[in-house]
């Protein structure tokens, strides 16, 4: 029985580490996508300064769309530790 | 060199004071309110109130991140490119780390359901940026197009 609880206990442990581990890990594909988009978008508008309006308006979509993998990581962190 | 092209190229906001990604999230969380209500008296029907009030809480967590992206870029675009740079990457981190401490902050009260928070933020984020592409891709094609009135050219 003490087993079962300690058994237990290890597990809700586990469930934990693996829902930050992987938040944490889904959060590293759209850094790097963010970091591409932006930079993108700066070397856009510094070689084309009268079109900066519509590469920012494309940057952000670009980047809340990367942001959308990063929010699939942080659902799955809330199912893990809260479901 | 002139003194004007320098102050030109000292932020990545040429076009004046205007931001279009300010304009992009007030749109999306505008057209939201259509649909929102909707979801949370659905979500209070299957999960009760507690649904309800989760789902409120998930899209109040995905338009303040979208306002919040949206008033670092308009920030960093009209400071310099290193500072949109800058806010972009490191307001991501932030933005995750808040949305992350609000959950966690929240999930000991009562009215905490996961499934409801956790479809609403995935459904809401990408519906919302679907949505507001239809119109932006139509705008980016057509820049005279005004699509709030139909048949009229923009001045």
């Amino acid at each position: 029985m003490d087993l079962l609880a300690q058994a237990d206990t290890a597990l809700d442990g586990l469930k934990a580490l693996g829902a930050g581990l992987g938040y944490g890990l889904a959060a590293i594909g759209p850094g790097v996508g963010i970091g591409l988009v932006v930079g993108n978008a700066i070397t856009a508008m510094a070689r084309q300064p009268e079109s900066a309006g519509m590469v920012r308006t494309t940057m952000f979509l670009g980047i809340a769309f990367t942001e959308a993998l990063a929010l699939i990581g942080f659902v799955v962190f809330i199912l893990l530790n809260f479901a | 060199m002139s003194d004007e092209r320098v102050k030109s190229n000292d932020g990545v906001q040429p076009g004046g004071d205007h931001a279009p990604e300010r304009d992009i999230a007030f749109d999306m969380a505008r057209r939201s309110l259509w649909v929102f209500p909707a979801w949370v008296v659905v979500s209070g029907i299957i999960w009760g109130m507690g649904g309800a009030l989760s789902s409120a809480l998930g899209y109040v967590l995905v338009v303040g991140n979208l306002a919040a992206a949206a008033a670092l870029m308009a920030w960093g675009a009209r400071t310099s490119p290193v500072a949109l740079m800058g806010v972009t990457l490191g307001g991501f981190i932030v933005r995750l780390a808040v949305l992350a401490g609000v959950v966690l902050a929240v999930s000991p009260l009562g009215f905490f359901e996961p499934v409801p928070i956790a479809i609403t933020i995935l459904a809401s984020h990408l519906g919302l940026l679907v949505w507001e592409i239809r119109y932006v891709s139509l705008r980016l094609a057509a820049p005279g197009l005004d699509l709030s009135r139909p048949g009229k050219e923009q001045k």
